[in-house]
């Protein structure tokens, strides 16, 4: 197992979890995660338990992101499959789900027998207000993190101004800014390599 | 049975949709599930999406309740199963290829380039989030509390989603 090293982004895990810790480190983000779990899941594999670096982790997100689907739940599959292939990515995902659909189950019956729903109204709306803050915390405190060049920032703020001002749909928002986000990035990555020639080395 | 197919096909194409998440293909189950199925009305659409939101998790989970509420148990099933298995797949498949390529030399920055328009669009979807919970000078209070302690601090989120909720109790 590779011991806790700090590196800067690169390379594969900082520590590798085990199967159960996998399993709960899931459960946890899931179950904890009211107004979406996408806080919670950088906590817990970031901050709390150091499976991945904010880098690795970015990237995983990144690609869960361009997939349908939910962005957390597209990188349990592949967080999952990195630390213990198939095994590993059904127990992340079984993990995520897990929690929160027995709390639906229930609520739904109450549902069902009341036809209303749970009188916390005012709860929820803090709750509500508090979920929104913490994803605008998050997409700032990742944001800050990642040290990007200037037109990556540059295209992720063009990404928040389509969605959230122009509502433009996502699936094509993705489909533009996703080549223009690679190819700066990958032109980027050479000019970096040839300045200081001593670029990231690829692991076998 | 041909019930629990049907919802199977018609979360399953919904999964391939949502990019995005759950918000992202509202409109498109709306359609499916009230104009053309008819398995419910505008409001119970409304009220069921609610009650999803008031349980953790991904929000793409809506359709569990969606499916409770149309089959039953076994509906539930057929829902989350149609939306979470093709998208899970799908992930299946980009983690294999990204550990084929893992060698390659342009495979990080190539990744990298896709982390912003996640962050942007993760910013997005807090912003508009927070336009939807903002109805009191209280939200936008809390809001911009929460904000800063997230961005600020590495304490758990627990602390900001209990301080909003019991605030929300006290004063709303």
């Amino acid at each position: 197992m590779v011991e806790n090293s700090p590196q800067q982004g690169a390379g594969t895990g900082s520590r590798v979890p085990g199967k159960l810790e996998l399993f709960l480190g899931f459960a946890k983000i899931g179950a904890l995660g009211f107004g979406g779990v996408g806080p919670w899941a950088r906590h817990v594999i970031v901050e709390e338990r150091k499976w991945l670096s904010e880098r690795e982790y970015a990237s995983v997100l990144g690609m869960g992101q361009i997939l349908p689907g939910p962005n957390v739940g597209n990188a349990s599959v592949m967080i999952g499959r990195g630390f213990h292939g198939l095994t590993g990515a059904l127990l992340a995902t079984c993990g995520l789900y897990i929690g929160p659909l027995c709390i639906l189950i229930v609520l739904s019956l109450l549902y069902d027998a009341y036809g209303d729903l749970p009188r916390v109204a005012p709860f929820m709306e803090g709750v509500a207000a508090a979920a929104a803050g913490m994803v605008i915390g998050m997409a700032l405190k990742m944001g800050f993190n990642l040290k990007a060049p200037l037109q990556l920032v540059a295209v992720g703020l063009l990404a928040m101004l389509a969605a959230a001002w122009l509502r433009v749909p996502l699936p094509l928002i993705v489909v533009i800014l996703a080549p223009l986000g690679i190819w700066i990035s990958l032109r980027h990555a050479r000019v970096t390599q040839g300045e200081k020639a001593q670029g990231e080395r690829a692991k076998p | 049975m041909i019930l629990l197919g049907q919802i199977l096909i018609a979360f399953g194409t919904l999964s391939f949709l949502a990019i995005g998440g759950a918000i992202a293909i509202l409109p498109e189950m709306h359609r499916l599930l009230v104009d053309v199925h008819h398995w419910m009305d505008d409001a119970t659409f409304s009220q069921l999406f609610a009650l999803a939101q008031a349980a953790p998790g991904p929000n793409i989970l809506a359709a569990s309740v969606m499916g409770w509420h149309i089959a039953g148990p076994a509906g539930m099933m057929a829902a989350t199963l149609g939306m979470l298995v093709p998208a899970a797949c799908l992930a299946w498949i980009m983690a294999g290829l990204t550990i084929r390529l893992r060698g390659n030399t342009w495979m990080k920055p190539a990744q990298f380039g896709l982390v912003p328009i996640a962050v942007g669009l993760i910013a997005a979807s807090g912003l508009v989030m927070a336009q939807a919970a903002g109805t009191s000078w209280l939200s936008f209070v809390i809001i911009g509390a929460s904000t800063v302690f997230i961005w600020r601090t590495k304490y758990s989120p627990l602390w900001v989603l209990a301080g909003g909720g019991l605030l929300g109790l006290a004063l709303l």
